[in-house]
């Protein structure tokens, strides 16, 4: 039962979606650890762990951005309402009666409707509100001199950074979970690892 | 701000490399600041034919010393090591031992010959004593280098002039043999203080080692480098001068107004010749950690690097209660009871004490303003919301740009005080009469005695107030790797150093209770609802098979 393969992960797509994943990993463990939820490290290099990962990926998100718009994969992230409820009705229903999967991947449209509409989340409202924040948080020795201190406080920085990171935590999860529902447990993962996918 | 701090981490690498560098001529200026004490020895006092002697008074030594240094009598009569009084620049109040109240003797005031053994001076017995007459100034305290001058406890200031019986009120029991200090051998040999001159006075504070500071007792004048970084000999081997410089014999640094925030800097190599801060040398960005530089706006650099206080083996007081005083044991005799650890914990003349070693500061917000009570202030501005009278409020907040977190050492009493006049009072405390407490034991008396010494007014009735005093902790730097780990603050354990500051937001202490509680559930649930769908999804395969 194989069907056509069709090559929908570039190489740079791929080392972006690996490395994010990675970081985004460590700095969770390392993110509630400063957040005083368990310790681990140890404060001191919690913070110095969590501070280099998070640079790193601000630099890679750079690159990605360019990349996006380069090579106008921006596109996959366009939003629709349409068919979304066939995807939900899917996955609420369809995939436990092994119906096939309504969503059709071409090397255009690589997301389904359910996916663009959560990694849209992701990147433009979880992503900037966590490095945003985190900007705020890293800078606030600096807050005095810009008159920031003035306008903001501490405290709302850090909520916002903590809100952040459980909805990209809770992301994790169900998104690996989601790696799961391909034509086979692993073919999801396995073609974000080579960038081929099978299309059935 | 300096420039320095405001750049962003990724700098901090480089800056340390150019810091590294930089600090190899810092290092050898304190090379030359401290062999200069020895090398830089231009006059051989001991061949001054002035010096000769005899001398049968203190007063003829500086006399002979004036006639050379003769600006150094009127400088030093300037300075509050002379005048005892002193205006704080933030608050305009006129403060200095004669006027600031403390919770350990409390007022010089009637009982001088006892406490001007510490005032650089000779002579101060009375309230008659002479400020304008240069011959009294005592040069010898600082300048002995023999360590053989001592100024006698009970003299006015003076030391012995002949060998002398003395028993310590406090015990043990029996006399003991005090030798006279050879003046002219002192004299002789005098250069620039050190240590131990400044220790004789600042290391006893309060009426003996550690009582007062808990940051200043015996154990610095050779302290191991754990104790004390600068003051070490295997350290940087500091005299007390090299930061609390003087200029024309003023001393820099005081509590009644330490600089909160140095935002001035490095003053080295030489600059406004004012180093009592540690930013003077260590400058505003001292780390290579850009992280723990910005501490630096909200946290004394103290609050880190002197995990406790009290660390060199003597214990410092710490709660001192007048109200007990005067009790009598069976034979009639004054009553001093010894503790564990061989200090009194009971003294008939003082009340009860308690007292602690290796503590723990307590840390409270400071912008430059110390709130301090005098013994002439009406007291309700200065109760706290506990019903304590603090007698020296350091006032900030975390909204205040000037304050910083400081660690103090914060002293317990109960003292006399007059409730129908709500002032304080002067205790005439010591002294060969039928008043004084340490020779009638009676607060009715020693009260009235020493209010109408001081010329205040006095209701007649008295009782005991509980107070509180913050004693800045700034000494007994630790080495580095000593220094106060983040997680002690950074932590939601109850043992949290910076518990009682509630007004800022502690990473790693403080967090939003809702948000935590919904974030951790939607965590969990986000993974339940993956294992769960996932669980169905295998049941129902299997099902479809069949």
């Amino acid at each position: 039962m194989s069907g056509e393969r069709i090559y929908v992960y570039k190489a740079y797509e791929r080392f972006w979606h690996w490395s994010q994943a990675t970081l985004i990993i460590v700095l969770a463990i390392t993110g509630f650890e400063i957040h005083g939820s368990y310790s681990l490290f140890g404060f001191k290099q919690a913070v110095g762990i969590h501070t280099f990962a998070a640079w790193t990926l601000l630099v890679i998100w750079a690159f990605t951005i360019f990349w996006q718009f380069t090579t106008d994969e921006w596109r996959q992230y366009i939003p629709t309402l349409k068919n979304v409820d066939a995807m939900i009705r899917y996955y609420v229903l369809g995939i436990f009666k092994e119906v096939p999967h309504p969503f059709r991947k071409t090397v255009e449209k690589k997301h389904n409707p359910l996916q663009r509409l959560a990694y849209l989340a992701v990147l433009s409202f979880i992503s900037p509100m966590i490095w945003g924040s985190g900007l705020f948080y890293l800078f606030y020795a600096q807050w005095p001199a810009l008159g920031i201190d003035k306008w903001l406080t501490l405290d709302i920085v850090a909520t916002l950074h903590v809100l952040g990171a459980f909805m990209i935590s809770a992301f994790f999860f169900i998104h690996v979970y989601l790696t799961t529902t391909g034509h086979t447990v692993f073919a999801h993962i396995k073609a974000m690892i080579t960038g081929w996918d099978e299309v059935h | 701000m300096k420039v320095a701090a405001t750049r962003p981490h990724w700098a901090a690498t480089a800056r340390a490399g150019l810091k590294r560098l930089a600090s190899v001529p810092v290092a050898l200026f304190f090379g030359l600041l401290i062999a200069g004490q020895a090398a830089a020895k231009t006059a051989d006092h001991s061949k001054f034919k002035e010096l000769q002697g005899p001398f049968k008074s203190a007063p003829e030594v500086t006399k002979a010393c004036l006639a050379c240094h003769n600006l150094a009598g009127h400088q030093v009569m300037k300075s509050i090591h002379w005048t005892w009084e002193a205006k704080s620049p933030t608050t305009g109040k006129t403060l200095g031992k004669k006027w600031a109240a403390n919770n350990f003797c409390g007022s010089p005031l009637s009982n001088e010959p006892r406490c001007t053994s510490c005032h650089a001076g000779y002579g101060w017995k009375d309230k008659n004593f002479d400020f304008a007459n240069q011959e009294n100034v005592d040069c010898l305290a600082c300048h002995d280098t023999t360590g053989g001058y001592k100024k006698f406890s009970t003299d006015a200031g003076h030391p012995l002039y002949q060998d002398r019986e003395h028993e310590p009120m406090e015990g043990p029991p029996g006399k003991k043999q005090v030798k006279a200090p050879d003046l002219t051998k002192v004299a002789q040999q005098v250069g620039q203080s050190g240590r131990a001159n400044c220790g004789a006075c600042h290391f006893n504070g309060g009426g003996g080692d550690a009582v007062k500071h808990g940051d200043l007792d015996s154990s610095l004048k050779n302290p191991p480098k754990e104790l004390d970084v600068h003051m070490a000999k295997d350290g940087a081997n500091m005299s007390c001068a090299a930061c609390h410089t003087f200029n024309d014999h003023i001393p820099s640094g005081s509590r009644y107004a330490a600089n909160p925030k140095d935002t001035h800097g490095k003053d080295l190599p030489k600059d406004d010749h004012n180093r009592a801060t540690c930013e003077s040398c260590h400058g505003n960005a001292p780390h290579k950690e850009a992280k723990i530089n910005n501490h630096a706006n909200k946290v004394a650099c103290q609050t880190c690097h002197i995990p406790e206080f009290a660390r060199g083996g003597v214990a410092t007081k710490t709660l001192w209660d007048w109200s007990t005083a005067g009790k009598m044991d069976a034979d009639g005799k004054p009553l001093f009871i010894k503790g564990e650890h061989g200090h009194l914990k009971y003294s008939a003349t003082k009340g009860d004490f308690e007292y602690g070693e290796n503590v723990r500061p307590a840390y409270k917000w400071y912008n430059g303003t110390v709130s301090q009570v005098t013994i002439t202030d009406k007291l309700d501005d200065y109760i706290a919301k506990d019903g304590v009278l603090e007698l020296n409020r350091v006032e900030g907040s975390a909204n205040d740009p000037k304050a910083r977190i400081w660690p103090f050492k914060v002293m317990r009493g109960k003292q006399p005080y007059d409730p129908v006049n709500n002032t304080l009072v002067v205790n005439h405390v010591f002294g060969n009469d039928d008043t004084s407490l340490w020779k009638n034991y009676d607060f009715a008396k020693s009260i009235k005695a020493g209010m109408d010494y001081a010329g205040l007014p006095y209701s007649g009735q008295f009782g005991f107030i509980e107070t509180r005093m913050n004693w800045f902790i700034t000494h007994m730097v630790a080495p580095k790797e000593k220094a106060v780990p983040c997680q002690e603050c950074h932590t939601r354990s109850d043992a949290g150093r910076l518990n009682e500051i509630r007004d800022i937001y502690v990473p790693g202490r403080d967090f939003n209770k809702w948000i935590d509680q919904i974030g951790w559930l939607v965590m969990a649930g986000s993974l339940a609802g993956g294992l769960v769908h996932g669980f169905i999804r295998l049941v129902a395969r299997r099902r479809n098979k069949e």
